[in-house]
């Protein structure tokens, strides 16, 4: 065991765990941000996606003592209200059946949109193909992202 | 009511100052747009809410709370419910709140999520839940206001009497309507008045799905509650023995529980426990039939030759026609195991307390978790609470309980409140899948090209019956027989989102093109003679409306613009389940000498629409679902265990694989019918005869990228 400082979400944190601990488990289960989600736990699917230092991170692989100071940011952590415009593009377009990836789709798509603003169709199928939707609503998270960049 | 162990979970996390937006309870997304106007919790709701019934209770500030009895996984019940309710109601949507209520068999009936059967199970009960409500709140009006009740009108949850110019909301009305009883018989809205229903009405969890809210099974936390994660064993195999010293040595680890042939490793949080399960070191024995891929191919073989077959339909005389036939067709087609897979891994929350116990969690059928439960401990199913979490997917998986069962053993071992968490390695591996299916179709046909008679046998590896025997083409051929063959596998299987028709309707409706080419006819043009001779003439039992097939047949021929374009190669296919007609055509363009997966056409017949954002879904993720386990999915066995054990290997459709959808919807006058599933069936067939027509290629087993005929074929997809 070991003692970890980490700053999630503009808020410092300490926690003492294994220092192989997936930063996804040290959310979840020691700091309560039950929002980033786990699924595969091998970085196939996306569902655990975070922001460190701006950039889209599976949790599930990032061992905490590799997170150092970085700054990580979960989907709790996204906006204030609810009201980034990913979100307010997901709400806009009801991308969600299950939900349950959506969480990891809306930071992927915040991160990319981040580094690349004004998008062709293709390359928001190139950066969210890295995420996996099983009930099948890539059609509405295309349509979302592309919203998503044109109202930010 | 139903509410207050939900309210204390949230409690506990915002307790815990875990969660940015815990003050998020109950919130109405709706509500964010009026201004100035105080949003009310919906516990402060309910704390002065009246009660009128199973669906509903009402507040005197005329705020509206419908409990919405089904498990919620993604086919939107949990918003096209209440929508139900709250047309009769008559009620301001924006007013509304939702409730995902526990398990209650007291109030009601078949609070299940499977068979795509809750809404045509429960349309005639939510609309009574709404209605008469509104009886008694217009009847309470016409008390206070002295005036007779069939004066007044209401909308969007203002009563209304014009003659004295009275106006209140039902909030005014509910204390008096809640002595009142409630009419035995109610006269529900004309469907042309409807104001809510057929609507675009968003999903009422958005806000905290986008905002990473805790709603599901697996996001639930309890102050003392121990982890576990379990090592189950491979099919057909038991324990030998348990060597648990080196996982017993991972620190986090508190102990380890053995039960049955499942190995429990437990402590107070997750990743400990991932890592000790791996140095558990089980040795163990086979108890049954250990079996390989290779086994299931020859015992396929063995039993579509002479395995002893269920007749499941027999019309007229099969071996003479086929003895007089001008032409006979025939063809095997295959279908792998398959996982269900859902994003959110198999969980669940148990705490025995003694002859009592408490289960949360994700499940389709929480009665069976009780009941499984109940068995266990051998105590009253009445002593046990079940409450429902959203279910981040299920596809059939959560019909089970296996999950649920070792959540309370663990529990009562450890006596203490545990939570269950499947890896994905554990999904993948842990059982109870799609089964494998071989069929065998032959047909024959005269000298016309008349299919004169038609033969199907299916063998499945706990399939049950692999055929659905009543089911187009049946009622359209003289000569049938139809034959099933069960082969008890020690694989476990279960329901998978469409039972059965998820491979036979592929394997059927590529046989049917196979036959249309050569009876020398156009797909389309075959299946509308065949559906004619049905209509006209039936031979046997129809379990399908013939009239409905024809309508969605047609339709998708028009909106397809099928065979118009000689530059789009085409495939056809057409299902009928779960109560509802869809019919599928997929187009392929030669683009620079490539195929081109560009689009494919979907029309339905569901009978009315609740909600077009939700049945616009549940048919684009049904295609989408169907075609990505008809492309990729295949489960595989060596020894009892599977050899795919993640998304590395087992590989599930991604964003740039699927093409462009167009659904539409047929207008008719029937009663909602199922959605969640009917979508999917006609997939595999749709996109298997495009490739057929553009390439020449037939693909008779799945999935498709593994067989040889698809080799060489390189299959662009076309996104809109």
């Amino acid at each position: 065991m070991a003692t970890f400082n980490l700053k999630v979400n503009g808020k410092n944190h300490q926690v003492d765990v294994e220092d192989d601990t997936p930063l996804l488990w040290v959310l979840r289960d020691h700091l309560g941000l039950v929002g980033t989600k786990f699924s595969c736990g091998v970085a196939q699917c996306g569902a655990c996606t975070v922001h460190i230092n701006g950039n889209s991170t599976f949790s599930c692989v990032t061992p905490i003592s590799s997170v150092g100071n970085s700054e990580v940011i979960t989907i709790e952590g996204l906006s204030e209200d609810g009201d980034h415009p990913v979100q307010k593009a997901w709400e806009e377009v009801d991308v969600a059946q299950c939900g349950y990836c959506q969480a990891g789709q809306i930071m992927q798509a915040a991160a990319f949109l981040k580094s690349n603003p004004n998008p062709s169709m293709d390359e928001i199928d190139n950066a969210m193909n890295r995420n996996i939707c099983r009930c099948g609503t890539y059609h509405k998270i295309r349509e979302a992202v592309a919203l998503a960049a044109k109202t930010k | 009511m139903s509410t207050v162990t939900r309210a204390s979970r949230r409690d506990f996390l915002k307790i815990a100052g875990t969660t940015a937006g815990g003050l998020f309870i109950g919130f109405n997304w709706f509500s964010c747009d009026s201004p100035k106007v105080e949003v009310l919790s919906t516990e402060e709701i309910l704390s002065q809410a009246k009660n009128f019934n199973s669906y509903l209770s009402i507040s005197p500030t005329g705020d509206v709370v419908i409990y919405s009895p089904n498990p919620e996984l993604g086919q939107n019940i949990k918003t096209s419910f209440p929508m139900v309710v709250a047309e009769e109601l008559d009620a301001d949507w924006e007013k509304v709140r939702v409730i995902q209520a526990n398990l209650d068999t007291e109030k009601y009936d078949r609070q299940l999520t499977g068979g795509s059967g809750a809404m045509p199970h429960s349309w005639e009960r939510l609309r009574t839940a709404g209605a008469t409500a509104k009886y008694v709140l217009v009847a309470a009006a016409a008390k206070t206001w002295n005036v007779p009740a069939e004066e007044i009108t209401v909308e969007k949850g203002i009563i209304s009497h014009k003659g004295s110019g009275k106006s209140a909301h039902f909030g005014e009305f509910v204390t008096e309507a809640a002595t009142m009883t409630a009419p035995e018989q109610v006269t529900f809205k004309d469907k042309k008045d409807f104001k809510i229903i057929g609507t675009p009405v968003k999903n009422v969890d958005a806000k905290e799905m986008y905002t990473g809210q805790p709603l599901y099974g697996l996001d639930f936390y309890r102050e003392g509650m121990l982890h576990a994660m379990i090592q189950r064993a491979p099919f057909g195999m038991k324990i030998k023995s348990v060597d648990d010293a080196a996982a017993r040595a991972v620190t986090g680890v508190q102990e380890v529980v053995t039960f049955g042939n499942s190995v429990a490793v437990v402590g107070s949080s997750t990743w400990p426990l991932m890592k000790a399960k791996k140095l558990l070191r089980i040795e163990y024995e086979p108890e049954g039939k250990v079996e390989s891929s290779a086994d299931h191919d020859r015992i396929f073989k063995e039993l579509l030759a002479s395995g002893k077959a269920e007749v499941r339909r027999k019309d007229g005389n099969v071996d003479a026609a086929f003895k007089n036939a001008a032409k006979v067709v025939s063809a095997e087609y295959q279908c792998p195991f398959l996982a269900h897979s859902p994003m959110e891994p198999e969980n669940f929350f148990a705490h025995v307390k003694g002859d009592k116990c408490e289960l949360i969690g994700p499940t389709q059928t929480p009665d069976r978790a009780r009941q499984s439960a109940a068995q266990i401990l051998g105590i009253p199913a009445e002593n046990i609470t079940v409450e429902i979490t959203r279910l981040g997917g299920g596809f059939g998986r959560r019909l089970r309980a296996d999950y649920v069962e070792e959540a309370v053993e663990v529990s009562r071992a450890m006596n203490a409140p545990v939570k269950v968490t499947w890896s994905r390695e554990d999904e993948l591996t842990g059982g109870a899948y799609r089964p494998a299916v071989r069929y065998r179709f032959e047909a024959a046909l005269d000298e016309s090209g008349n299919m004169t008679a038609y033969k199907l046998r299916g063998v499945g590896m706990n399939a049950g019956n692999t055929t659905r025997e009543h089911n187009f083409p049946s009622g359209a051929v003289d000569n049938v027989l139809i034959e099933s063959v069960n082969y008890e596998s020690s694989i476990t299987t279960n329901a998978w989102r469409a039972p059965i028709t998820n491979f036979l309707a592929y394997a059927e409706q590529s046989f049917l093109d196979e036959v249309a080419l050569e009876a020398g006819k156009d797909p389309v043009q075959f299946r509308l003679d065949l559906l004619q001779r049905s209509k006209t003439n039936p031979v046997g039992e129809l379990g399908y409306d013939v009239d409905r097939m024809i309508g969605v047949v047609q339709a998708a021929k028009e909106k397809s613009n099928w065979g118009k374009n000689p530059n789009v190669k085409q495939g056809f296919s057409v299902y009928f389940s779960h109560r509802s007609y869809v019919a599928q055509v997929a187009d392929i363009a030669m683009e620079g000498g490539t195929p081109t997966l560009k689009k494919i056409t979907a029309v339905t017949d569901c009978g009315m629409v609740i909600n077009p954002i939700g049945a616009n879904h549940q048919v684009r993720g049904g295609i989408v679902d169907g075609m990505g386990h008809a492309m990729y999915g295949n489960l595989t066995f060596e020894n009892g265990v599977p050899k795919q054990k993640n998304y590395d290997t087992y590989r599930l459709i991604r964003m740039k694989e699927v093409p462009e959808i167009e659904t539409h919807f047929l207008t008719t006058d029937f009663d909602p019918t199922g959605l969640g599933e009917p979508a999917l069936p006609p997939t595999g067939g749709s996109i298997a005869n495009a490739i057929f027509a553009a390439t020449g290629r037939r693909l008779r087993s799945q999935p498709f990228i593994e067989q040889k005929e698809f080799s060489d074929i390189k299959l662009d997809i076309r996104r809109a």
